[in-house]
C-alpha cells in the first residue's frame, strides 16, 4: 500500500513518546511509524489531542525526547526544511521581506529571494510592510513564502489553515497546491480536515487517539494537480462509508 | 486643559513648580531656601567660571561608564538566568544576596578593597545597578514567545541571529525600562561614590557646598543635573522608543 517508493526522504520510527503531566508521566505516542517518499505528500489525519503536532516537532528537530529514531536516508544532516504552523509565526518587529530573508542560510540572503517568493505570493507591495500591519490572510501567505523560500526538501504542515473562515482557507488551500505543483517536494501535512487531506495528500495516515499510532492508511487516486472539488467531496463520501469502523475508532 | 495639549500641559506644571518654590523661598525668606532667581544666577556663574561643566562633565562620564557596564553585563546574565533553568537555580542566590546589599556597603567596600581610585568608583555603581537590570531582563527573557523560539530552530537560525533578532526585540521594552530607572538610580549613587572618594563631580562639589552651608549652588548643580538627565530623555531615550517601537505603530494602523 505503501507509495513511499525507493528513496524516502524520512524515515519515522517513534516507539514511545512520553509527556510529564501533572499526574505523572502520559504516553503520546507508541509504536508510529511511517515513511514519506520524494515528492510524496502525506497526511496525518487523526482526531486532536492526538499527538499529531507532537509528531511534526520530532520530524522538525524541535523534540528530540523520544524513544526511535528519526532518519533522512539521502541527507544525513536533515533535509532543507520549510515549515508552516498552526499560527503563521512572523516576527512582528522584522517585514515580511526581511522575515523571508531570515529564514533562509545566509549564504543565500540578499538575492532577492524573499521579494521574488513573496510576488509570487502575490504579496509584492507589502513586502516592506509588517506583520500586524496586512491581512490574517496576507500572513498565512508570508509564511508559506517563507516556507518555500527556503527550497525545502521537505515541507512540514501542521494544520496550516486552522481558524481561519473556509473561504480564505480554500482559497489559501488552492495557492499552496499550486506551489507545491510549480515547486515539488515532499510533504508531510497534520490535519484534522478530511477534506484538506484528500486535497493535499498522495496518501492519508489515519491515527489513533492518544497514544497515537496508525491505524489506517489510504492512497488518494489520481493527482493532486488535476483533482477537481467534486472528486475530492466524492472520495471524502466514499471514505466516510468504507473506512466506518476506522472513524468509530479514531472518534 | 486639553486645549494646551502635552507640551503645553508639560510648560505649566514646570512653571507652577516654580512659582510654588518662589512662592515658599519669599515666605521664608532664609539663606537655607534660596529662591530660584538666586539659583539660577548660581548656576549662571558656575558656567561662566568653568566649575559647573567641569565638574558636571566627569560625573556624567562616570554615570556614563556605570551605566554601559551595569546594562550589558546585567543584560547578559538576565538574558542567560531567563532562558535556562539551570544558570536561574545557580544565580538566584547571588542575586538575592546583591538586590539587597545596601549600596553603601557596596561602595565602601570597593573603596577598602580597590582602593580611592575611579576604577573602584565605577565597578562599586555598576554592581549596585546589576541586579537590578538582571531582575528586569530575566522577566523579559522569561515572557519570549516560545513559538518564535521553534520557528527560528525550525529554520536553523544560529544562536547569534536567533538572539538578535528573535530575542531581543522581545526585550526591548524591558531594557528600555532599565534603562530609565538606571539612569537615575546610577546618577544618585555616583554622587554618593563622589562624596565618600573622589576629588571631583557633583557629589564631591554638594559635599563641599554642604560644609559652606551654601544652599544657593548646592540647588544649582542638582537642577543642572536634572536638566541634563531630561535633555538625555528627549534627546536618546524617546527617540529610540519610537524607533524600536516602529512596528508596534503599525498594530494601531490596521
Amino acid at each position: 500500500m505503501s507509495a513511499a517508493g525507493a528513496s524516502p526522504v524520512l524515515t519515522l520510527e517513534i516507539a514511545e513518546k512520553r509527556f510529564a503531566s501533572a499526574t505523572g508521566e502520559v504516553v503520546a505516542i507508541r509504536g508510529l511509524s511511517f515513511q514519506v517518499g520524494a515528492g510524496e505528500s502525506v497526511a496525518l489525519f487523526g482526531p486532536s489531542g492526538c499527538g499529531k503536532t507532537t509528531t511534526l516537532n520530532i520530524v522538525a528537530g524541535l523534540d528530540t525526547r523520544f524513544e526511535g529514531r528519526l532518519h533522512f536516508p539521502g541527507a544525513p544532516d536533515g533535509p532543507a526544511l520549510g515549515c508552516v504552523f498552526q499560527e503563521p509565526r512572523l516576527l512582528p518587529w522584522r517585514t515580511l521581506e526581511q522575515n523571508v530573508e531570515l529564514a533562509l542560510p545566509p549564504a543565500r540572503r540578499g538575492a532577492g529571494t524573499g521579494a521574488a517568493w513573496l510576488e509570487r505570493m502575490g504579496l509584492a507591495e507589502a513586502a516592506g510592510r509588517y506583520p500586524d500591519a496586512v491581512s490574517v490572510g496576507m500572513q498565512r501567505r508570508a509564511a508559506l513564502a517563507r516556507a518555500f523560500a527556503v527550497e525545502p526538501e521537505l515541507l512540514l504542515l501542521d494544520e496550516p489553515f486552522v481558524s481561519l473562515d473556509a473561504a480564505l482557507a480554500a482559497r489559501l488551500r488552492r495557492l499552496l497546491a499550486s506551489m507545491l505543483a510549480e515547486r515539488p517536494c515532499a510533504v508531510l501535512l497534520v490535519t484534522h480536515d478530511l477534506r484538506e487531506a484528500i486535497e493535499l495528500a498522495d496518501r492519508i495516515l489515519f491515527l489513533s487517539p492518544s497514544p497515537a499510532r496508525v491505524v489506517a492508511e489510504v492512497a488518494v487516486p489520481g493527482r493532486r494537480s488535476e483533482r477537481t472539488e467534486g472528486q475530492v467531496e466524492a472520495f471524502r463520501r466514499s471514505l466516510l462509508e468504507r473506512a466506518e469502523p476506522v472513524f468509530r475508532a479514531i472518534g | 486643559m486639553r486645549a494646551l495639549g502635552s507640551r503645553g500641559r508639560y510648560a505649566l506644571s514646570v512653571l507652577l513648580l516654580v512659582a510654588l518654590w518662589a512662592a515658599a523661598a519669599h515666605v521664608a525668606a532664609s539663606p537655607t531656601l534660596p529662591g530660584p532667581g538666586a539659583v539660577a544666577a548660581a548656576m549662571a556663574a558656575e558656567t561662566a567660571s568653568g566649575q559647573l561643566p567641569h565638574h558636571l562633565g566627569v560625573t556624567l562620564l562616570r554615570v556614563a561608564a556605570a551605566f554601559t557596564l551595569a546594562l550589558s553585563i546585567g543584560t547578559a546574565i538576565g538574558v542567560l538566568m531567563g532562558r535556562s533553568r539551570t544558570v536561574d537555580d545557580l544565580l538566584g542566590p547571588w542575586l538575592l544576596l546583591t538586590l539587597n546589599v545596601p549600596a553603601l556597603v557596596v561602595i565602601v567596600l570597593a573603596y577598602v578593597w580597590m582602593g580611592l581610585t575611579e576604577a573602584a568608583a565605577i565597578t562599586a555603581v555598576s554592581i549596585n545597578k546589576i541586579p537590578n537590570v538582571v531582575v528586569l531582563v530575566r522577566e523579559g527573557a522569561r515572557a519570549a514567545d516560545e513559538k518564535l523560539f521553534q520557528m527560528a530552530r525550525a529554520y536553523r537560525m544560529g544562536r547569534w541571529e536567533t538572539l538578535r533578532h528573535v530575542l531581543f526585540p522581545q526585550l526591548q521594552p524591558y531594557l528600555l525600562a532599565a534603562s530609565r530607572s538606571g539612569l537615575a538610580l546610577i546618577w544618585k549613587i555616583v554622587l554618593v561614590v563622589e562624596l565618600l572618594g573622589r576629588s571631583d563631580g557633583v557629589g564631591f562639589q554638594i559635599h563641599l557646598f554642604f560644609q559652606l552651608f551654601d544652599i544657593t549652588r548646592l540647588l544649582a548643580y542638582t537642577l543642572a543635573f536634572v536638566a541634563v538627565a531630561q535633555l538625555i530623555e528627549m534627546a536618546v531615550l524617546t527617540p529610540v522608543e519610537t524607533h524600536v517601537r516602529r512596528w508596534r505603530v503599525a498594530r494601531s494602523d490596521a
